[in-house]
């Protein structure tokens, strides 16, 4: 008797609940949690009412196609915007090739920025001519038809880069190296490309708009990182001058606000250098944006560090790898690893302090947002310009969080 | 005893000492192990008996004697700290596996970033030595997907793809299922028959008795009594040696 019990096969008893079930057991299960439930469903109603009635009905969205130019690009030329589409197009080849190489999350990772890029390009957000004077006037002569149809070829041309380079790219595996090489060299790519040279170059005095804050915030991100390993690992050196100066560079930066390093780079800073030799306004910005993080990373990468049992380095040292090694393929993988959510955490906060650039009288996507705000002829707007702002910000820190998830995920943290 | 045992000295200790802070843990151990020697080092906790061997790939450093490993005196000069981690496999009470990496990268990480390897030189014999343990359908998972036993396995394997001509084992099998020591055992004991200098702290005294050349017995930080398994185990000559043995064989 007991051993046909035993070897019959017991199914686990079904927990799995449909939403009715639900509703009944969390929302509806007693007479006063029906109540509250009723209660917050009629308070939600009026909130989302009010707010959506705004949206739709309340709200003068014109001010946004209005000035979706200055929003983007700031008072970058519109005759060298060719510029930042060539860095764009670029990017999207890079992207298809390492979605094709590399396949998997980086693939998944690429294709929903590709599906991105394709709803920005159904999007008739620019249908309105960008002039003041006529502006919320659908004049549909020849040369805002062709502007309109210029972007969109920019874009469309983009997105079939990308799709092109993935089938190329697509299991090759020598592409790898090369891949990695583009995206180290793409940063400065990007800047001389969008610089440019000779009579034609864009003096960083014409960057602005969002186009500024993800040229801040993305080289803000690639060189705060690697920065802040390294002084992660000085912090915790045997050797008494790299540990000291570490820790002394990490406690006095993050004993100051941002603020006072960025106005300290544009005011101070070229006092003390001699007189012809002026560092460029955005560059100095971006290396206090670079400097203050990176002693943030480096105590987030410290945390991690520390999570990795001695008994690990141990191990790499009995089979004879070298400190380097060790630390590169034992330590910092599983460091890196542990502490991703605090890492991306803190490129988010990097994101998001670009918008202190306007201190200095740079123009990044909220210094803009202000500038036309204090245009006349959108005076009041504030709401659905920083409405908008705000969406633009939340897309791009939500994305950042969204793949950080999908990493750890795909790493297998907390499962190996 | 095994036939494996020449005269020819690999490791050479003169009076090493070693303190934590002011505890000495070490007090001038002396002693020689011959290529080929199996020698099994047992004693209660804190006897200094697992620092002693850590010593001997400089994962501790000793403050005062000397020790000699095929030849190369340990010292701080690191290349030479390398070259004898090179010739020195260690395996450790905990396993110590890379979590992130996979079993056969585990294995294959040393003998391509160390050994300079091919990555298909290395994974070939890798997948040997795996299949020298039993384990080769273990190669593409994680260690943590993996039984304890299975997992130190995976760890031998691992100092043995450096194949190195000494091999240390702290306590390995202290952190195993009973079930799961044995397994472990014979890979240990097939090992041994191969010829492997063998430095093995353990509290496993059927294998010290079946396998080792000589068992030294350690406690507060000296050599109290090494003799032959024999000898040993049936005629201590040490009170405190006598304990430890009654105390050990009892269960």
């Amino acid at each position: 008797m007991e051993n046909i019990a035993i070897t019959q096969e017991v199914k686990p008893p079904n927990t799995s609940k449909g939403p009715v079930k639900w509703l009944q057991d969390n929302l509806f299960n007693t007479w006063y949690n029906t109540i509250l439930t009723c209660l917050a469903l009629v308070f939600l109603f009026f909130v989302f009412k009010g707010g959506l009635t705004w949206i739709f009905t309340q709200a003068e969205w014109e001010v946004i196609p209005a000035n979706l130019q200055i929003l983007m690009i700031g008072p970058y030329p519109i005759e060298q915007a060719w510029r930042i589409w060539i860095v764009l197009c670029t990017l999207f080849v890079l992207l298809g090739l390492s979605a094709g190489v590399w396949k998997g999350l980086v693939l998944r990772i690429s294709a929903a920025i590709a599906i991105f890029g394709l709803i920005l390009l159904l999007i008739p957000l620019d249908v309105v001519k960008n002039s003041e004077a006529e502006y919320a006037v659908l004049e549909f002569n020849f040369n805002i038809i062709y502007l309109i149809f210029l972007k969109r070829t920019w874009l469309l041309g983009g997105l079939v880069l990308f799709i092109v380079t993935f089938f190329l790219g697509r299991d090759k595996n020598v592409l790898k190296r090369w891949v990695i090489g583009g995206w180290v060299l793409s940063l400065p790519y990007t800047m001389m490309v969008l610089h440019g040279f000779g009579e034609n170059s864009v003096s960083t005095t014409h960057w602005g708009g969002l186009f500024l804050t993800l040229v801040l915030a993305a080289a803000g991100i690639t060189m705060c990182f690697p920065l802040g390993v390294l002084l992660a690992l000085g912090r915790r050196s045997q050797l008494p001058a790299i540990k000291w100066v570490s820790t002394i560079y990490i406690e006095t930066i993050r004993g100051v606000p941002l603020i006072t390093l960025l106005i300290m780079g544009s005011v101070l800073f070229p006092i003390f250098m001699p007189g012809d030799l002026q560092l460029d306004k955005v560059l100095r910005a971006e290396l206090a944006l670079i400097l203050f993080s990176a002693a943030y990373m480096a105590e987030n990468v410290r945390g991690g560090l520390q999570a990795v049992p001695q008994g690990q380095v141990e191990a790499a040292q009995a089979v004879g790898l070298t400190y380097p090694k060790t630390m590169l393929f034992i330590v910092l993988p599983q460091a890196l690893r542990a502490v991703i959510p605090a890492i991306v955490g803190q490129f988010i906060s990097l994101f998001k302090d670009t918008s202190l650039v306007t201190i200095i009288g740079l123009l990044d996507l909220l210094g803009i947002a202000r500038s036309v705000l204090a245009n006349p002829t959108w005076q009041g707007r504030y709401i659905e310009v920083y409405l908008f702002v705000a969406a633009i910000y939340f897309v791009f820190c939500y994305a950042m969080s969204y793949v950080s998830q999908k990493i750890e995920a795909d790493l297998g943290v907390g499962k190996h | 005893m095994t036939e494996n045992t020449t005269n020819d000295p690999i490791i050479i200790c003169e009076d090493v000492h070693k303190w934590f802070d002011d505890f000495h843990v070490l007090k001038g151990i002396t002693t020689t192990f011959k290529k080929g020697e199996k020698a099994v080092i047992c004693g209660p906790s804190g006897s200094g008996k697992s620092t002693f061997i850590r010593t001997i790939n400089r994962l501790e450093e000793h403050q005062r004697g000397t020790i000699i490993v095929d030849g190369i005196e340990l010292s701080n000069d690191l290349r030479n700290i390398n070259l004898i981690r090179q010739e020195v496999g260690m395996v450790f009470q905990q396993f110590n596996l890379f979590p992130h990496l996979t079993n056969i990268k585990n294995i294959t990480l040393g003998p391509i970033q160390v050994r300079k390897m091919s990555k298909s030189a290395a994974e070939e014999a890798a997948l040997a030595l795996l299949d020298r343990m039993g384990i080769e359908d273990q190669a593409y998972k994680y260690p943590a997907e993996i039984s304890g036993g299975q997992q130190q396995r995976v760890a031998i394997a691992r100092a043995l793809a450096m194949e190195p001509k000494i091999m240390l084992f702290d306590e390995p099998t202290s952190a195993l299922d009973p079930e799961m020591i044995s397994e472990v055992l014979d890979v240990m004991r097939e090992l041994a028959h191969s010829g492997m200098t063998m430095l093995v702290v353990t509290h496993e005294m059927g294998f010290a008795r079946e396998v080792a050349d000589r068992v030294m017995f350690f406690d507060e930080g000296v050599v109290v009594e090494e003799a032959a398994p024999a000898d040993f185990f049936d005629n201590p000559q040490h009170e405190r040696t006598k304990l430890f043995i009654s105390q050990t064989l009892q269960h």
